[in-house]
């Protein structure tokens, strides 16, 4: 039997008395482009916070490649062991200002590989090629562009050949087509280094060009309210609140 | 010719009012508090709108349909609304396409005394919580760097050597020698009607030596670095900077608040001889070119009058300085919120805070060493 690459059950998450989501399940299988969406304000970015172990859920657990990472015991020490396997795009990029592009790209390595530095100068120029970002190692993040920064983040996401990378609204604030460039780079990066994507995003052309599987976050009952590959729950829709996000409210 | 109102009562109970004029936000309309007491009243079963003379439009008309229809929905009055210039009649059914939130409507309760004292006291508790939180990490942050075990790029921590040690010197070297020419010239008004000029110098060498250089580089540093401290990584926690480093499983007191720790509390102490120098500097300026002293009197009885005691006290001072300012300034920016305005309140509260905790730490040290008998 398969092990889920990514398994969570029965989430609640609260700010101090406020429930932001309860009884939030899913499975992400290996080399998914998994997909939460959901409308505006209902919690997509506080789940993924709580995924990647910036914020203890109230209630549930969380396995990752079948290790846990929230509850069954499972410590800080085992969740930062288990975030050397992932990489995070924020939706600003979140780069270091301080640091080069290169010094970005390079910090990871530098920190969890016994590398030299010649090795990571090539692994940080390949990184950056991969992104198109070749040439501008030794550029700040103030000097380059919203889409630019947000690649040199996947370029350091990249960095330490994760197996699942978490994308935090990666269209937000890009021109179509830089969105379209993106989404084009993210699907070559699972094909080709075998990746597990797990998106948040409303970013409907987005979500139907490279979503593998979905879940639908519904701000109202505040869980889970449709899971399944995007271009099926469009066909399918299996109540009206999805029907009118994913037909963008057309009635 | 300015927007008017002529209201009508006609003999079937209904009201009208005739509009006219230009209905322009730069307008005011005297009688319109009138109208809405008018249809208010509801003496009338429908009011009637007329538009037709009305010249001039912007959200000034639309906003006053709206209150007078809103008015008339509430107490069941019949609203006409006729001849009124083009884009009005959408305008109008686009405002009142979704009914109000009346659900989420927010009313401002004051609290009554005790519940806002409660709470004053509920935040003070969960501030000290988070004040022992940050001292706890800041010290296993330490400990982690003598041990060798600290996450950090040297040339990030040589970099804040660099901007609170030399970096400083100018405004440093500017603000204390000022203040040394301030308190030179303050006290040759009283030595001078004794004929004793000369110990100007001697009253600038121990004021400055033993508290005012440590304070004058403290309230600097406070305003500058300390500033400074909060708003980088207030805006790093805006920018999700601090998120990216702690999934990376690099702690951010070892990355970010452990240099500036050392970096402060090692620099301020250097920096406190450098602001005593600068203010001896400042003094002998009035004293040889504005008090007519030569050179050799007056740094003869400088030397005389310079005390170790005095100096090292005055770098004790300067130490512990800089430890609240990296601590206040690192505190405010690591838990800073996560928008623009949360930034500038870090920041603020950074500079305060340093300078009152700096205040009470004076006062206590004062006392210590009054006690001691130094």
């Amino acid at each position: 039997m398969t092990v889920p690459f990514l398994e969570v059950s029965d989430f609640t998450v609260t700010y101090g008395n406020t429930v932001i989501m309860h009884d939030v399940s899913f499975t992400v299988n290996k080399e998914d482009v998994f997909i939460i969406m959901g409308g505006s304000g209902c919690g997509k970015s506080t789940l993924l916070t709580v995924l990647t172990g910036l914020k203890q859920p109230a209630k549930g657990t969380e396995m990752f490649v079948g290790r846990p990472f929230w509850g069954n015991g499972a410590t800080k020490a085992d969740r930062d062991a288990l975030m050397r396997q992932a990489g995070i795009l924020y939706q600003s990029g979140a780069l270091w200002s301080s640091m080069t592009l290169a010094e970005n790209v390079a910090l990871p390595l530098e920190q969890y590989t016994f590398l030299t530095a010649a090795e990571i100068k090539d692994i940080v120029a390949l990184k950056l090629d991969l992104v198109g970002l070749g040439g501008f190692q030794n550029y700040y993040p103030a000097e380059i562009s919203g889409g630019m920064k947000k690649r040199a983040g996947l370029a350091r996401a990249l960095a330490l050949d994760p197996q699942i990378v978490f994308f935090d609204e990666p269209s937000a604030g890009l021109d179509p087509i830089s969105s379209k460039n993106l989404d084009d780079l993210i699907l070559q990066i699972k094909e080709n280094m075998h990746t597990t994507i797990v998106m948040v995003t409303h970013e409907l052309p987005s979500i139907f060009a490279i979503g593998t599987n979905s879940i639908y976050l519904d701000a109202q009952s505040k869980t889970v309210i449709a899971q399944g590959s995007p271009n099926e729950l469009l066909k399918n829709p299996p109540n009206e609140t999805l029907k009118h996000f994913l037909t963008r409210g057309e009635k | 010719m300015p927007a008017d109102i002529v209201l009508k009562k006609n003999q079937d109970q209904s009201l009208s009012l005739f509009l006219s004029g230009e209905w322009l936000s730069k307008n005011n309309i005297d009688n319109r508090a009138a109208v809405f007491d008018a249809v208010e009243k509801k003496d009338f079963d429908s009011i009637i709108l007329d538009g037709s003379q009305i010249t001039q439009w912007d959200s000034q008309l639309t906003a006053f349909l709206v209150h007078v229809m809103e008015i008339c929905k509430q107490n069941n009055i019949r609203c006409v609304l006729n001849n009124f210039p083009t884009g009005i009649d959408s305008l109008l059914a686009l405002a009142f396409a979704v009914p109000k939130h009346t659900e989420a409507a927010k009313t401002i309760q004051h609290k009554a005394f005790l519940t806002f004292l409660g709470n004053v006291v509920l935040q003070f508790l969960e501030k000290t919580k988070s004040v022992y939180a940050f001292a706890r990490q800041t010290y296993a942050s330490l400990v982690r760097f003598f041990l060798g075990r600290a996450v950090m790029r040297r040339a990030d921590l040589f970099y804040e050597f660099q901007e609170a040690g030399p970096g400083a010197f100018p405004i440093v070297s500017l603000i204390c020698f000022l203040v040394g020419l301030i308190l030179a010239f303050v006290g040759s008004i009283q030595l001078k009607l004794f004929g004793a000029q000369i110990y100007v110098s001697s009253l600038v060498a121990i004021a400055v030596t033993r508290v005012m250089g440590a304070i004058m580089a403290g309230v600097i540093m406070a305003g500058r670095t300390g500033a400074s401290y909060a708003a980088t990584l207030g805006s790093m926690q805006v920018n999700e900077e601090v998120d990216a480093l702690k999934t990376m499983g690099i702690s951010p007191f070892d990355f970010l608040v452990t240099p500036r720790m050392l970096a402060l509390s090692l620099m301020m102490p250097l920096l406190v001889v450098y602001a005593d120098l600068m203010g001896i500097l400042g003094g002998a300026f009035v004293g040889i070119f504005m008090l007519g002293l030569s050179p050799e009197d007056y740094f003869r009885m400088t030397m005389k009058a310079l005390l170790m005691k005095n100096i090292i006290i005055g770098i004790i001072h300067g130490a512990i300085y800089g430890v609240i300012i990296a601590l206040c300034g690192c505190f405010q920016g690591i838990n800073c919120g996560r928008n623009a305005s949360a930034v500038g309140s870090a920041t603020t509260s950074a500079v305060v805070y340093s300078i009152v905790w700096m205040t009470i730490a004076t006062a206590v040290l004062t006392f210590i060493f009054s006690v001691c008998g130094v």
